[in-house]
């Protein structure tokens, strides 16, 4: 099966419980994470994780919504893009 | 990881911070399968095939915006020019083929609709001569229809005919709109590319498929931001700095393209590599050019500045994109640019620098306000010598003025929106009459000999 690879990315202000609300909004959702990278980055922090949908229940755009509530309740830019965009960008 | 997280960030913080974006997404659709002798039949034929595939496009496009998370800013149609598929037709139905686009446009969601218009580099036929007549009853009638002439080519020169028409009418339909906002939808071409995606120009061109799906990259906003990171590095180091970031966006303007096409089941066309500056700050041609050292845009140094930028555009453009096409220059739009309103102002900034600055790399005299009781044939100079620059050159110029009604020189005018504001700026006061009125055709130049 071939993968559907979607980078989501948190920035904000570090606090309790970041990863594990960002992890169980995608586990409930038929979602892999294939791999996570957390910094510290200009005072901020930074989260990227990895995630396979292709064997998600909703679409891109509804798991986009579901993470922008929690992105507003705890004070974080939460972003999804699909890796394809990064593989044109950083990638000949 | 296959990606380091500075890499995902960089991605990540152009869209967050720097205005990084889809400019345009402009589907090219041939019209000239829906000709009928039937006026309803004809009109019946163009709505549904610009509503259909319109439609399909806000859809498809915004489905890619939600997987990239890269906002597509306009989405727009183009097509076959109206004077060419209305040829058998009066002038009643071509008005009504008008009205049809405008009420097609606004029923499928799509804010502009480009190619009301006729290509008259050498001669108008009767169409043609019916088309550019009826453009103030259009324009002043109708919301999302935009309008194109191209009046030269390096090839056949200049008709200069057209361009005497051509003071009067921007004139009339500055009477009748307000504030001349009519004369925002319209704009006059030496050699207009037929895949260009950007309005007011867009026309899906006669060499073109039955679809074409034609894109704008990002807007100046991820280049502002680099320029502003690197004040201090010499001018070669800054060139290839620019070049790299050219390449990122045009990278990512060509995946989505070519994604929405294959969606959509119509051909991939071109990316268009223009820097389109819009009225948000930070999204400024102008201000990029003033970051590289130049107090005001406009000053000595801007056209080189400006020559630097886009020639590095070009370079990671081209690298990046085996499909550049369209434009693919430098819009410097007056009131669409907040830091060239503001150099205006200042004082820095005239009509003959930015003539100036379309020589090497502009590609017009792009919505400049100008006063109202402008000359015609003053106006129709304006245009004759910006589109001089295009046909010796070999390189597409155009003209977007507007005379406002009322206004004079440092008078001020808002557009509103998309349009932007701006200041009125100063014509030459000295008269070209006598030479305008000669009319007939400038020949091409000698350069167009190359068989």
């Amino acid at each position: 099966m071939t993968k559907n690879l979607v980078f989501i990315t948190v920035i904000g202000k570090d606090q309790k419980g970041i990863i594990a609300r960002v992890s169980n909004a995608v586990f409930k959702h038929n979602i892999n994470i294939e791999d996570l990278n957390q910094k510290i980055m200009d005072g901020y922090f930074v989260m990227t994780m990895l995630a396979d949908i292709s064997d998600s229940i909703i679409t891109i755009g509804e798991l986009k919504k579901e993470l922008a509530v929690i992105g507003t309740e705890m004070g974080l830019s939460i972003q999804i893009q699909h890796e394809n965009i990064f593989k044109a960008m950083h990638r000949v | 990881m296959e990606y380091s997280l500075e890499e995902v960030m960089e991605t990540v913080r152009m869209t967050l911070y720097h205005n990084f974006d889809i400019r345009t997404v402009t589907l090219g659709i041939n019209l000239k399968d829906c000709i009928h002798s039937d006026p309803g039949i004809f009109k019946s034929n163009v709505y549904d095939k610009v509503t259909g595939y319109g439609r399909r496009l806000i859809i498809e496009a915004g489905n890619l915006e939600d997987k990239y998370g890269i906002p597509i800013v306009n989405k727009r149609v183009s097509v076959t020019p109206v004077s060419l598929i209305t040829e058998a037709h009066s002038s009643e139905v071509q008005f009504e083929i008008a009205k049809t686009l405008d009420r097609a446009a606004h029923d499928a969601g799509i804010d502009f609709i480009g190619g009301y218009g006729a290509l008259v580099q050498k001669g108008m036929t009767k169409a043609d001569a019916r088309l550019v007549d009826s453009l103030p009853d259009v324009l002043s009638s109708t919301e999302r229809v935009c309008a194109f002439l191209n009046v030269a080519t390096t090839v056949s020169g200049m008709n200069m005919d057209a361009v005497i028409k051509l003071g009067n009418i921007l004139k009339e339909i500055s009477n009748r709109t307000e504030n001349g906002i009519g004369c925002t939808k319209f704009a006059v071409f030496s050699n207009a590319p037929e895949d260009n995606p950007f309005m007011a120009g867009a026309f899906h061109g006669v060499g073109e498929p039955d679809f074409s799906l034609n894109i704008g990259i990002s807007g100046p906003g991820v280049v502002r931001s680099v320029v502003e990171k690197n004040r201090n590095c010499d001018l070669t180091e800054l060139s290839e700095i620019i070049k790299r970031t050219a390449f990122k966006i045009t990278r990512a303007g060509e995946l989505i393209g070519r994604e929405l096409a294959s969606n959509m089941d119509v051909p991939f066309g071109i990316v268009d590599i223009s820097l389109a500056s819009t009225t948000k700050v930070g999204d400024s041609v102008a201000r990029i050019v003033e970051l590289m050292g130049i107090e005001r845009m406009g000053a000595p140094g801007s056209t080189a500045a400006l020559a630097l930028l886009i020639d590095a555009v070009k370079k990671g453009g081209a690298m990046a994109s085996g499909n550049v096409g369209g434009l693919s220059g430098t819009f410097i739009p007056v009131s669409e640019d907040s830091c060239m309103n503001a150099a205006v102002k200042a004082g820095a900034l005239s009509i003959e620098k930015l003539e100036a600055l379309t020589s090497v790399c502009s590609v017009g005299l792009d919505m400049i306000a100008i006063p109202g009781d402008t000359p015609a044939e003053t106006i129709s100079a304006i245009i004759a010598d910006e589109l001089s620059i295009g046909v010796v050159n070999g390189k597409t110029t155009g003209v977007r003025l507007i005379p406002v009604p009322g206004k004079k020189a440092g008078d001020y005018v808002n557009f509103g929106g998309l349009l932007g504001e701006t200041y009125i700026m100063e014509v030459n006061r000295f008269s070209p009459r006598e030479f305008i009125l000669r009319g007939g055709r400038m020949p091409g130049p000698i350069t167009s000999m190359r068989n």
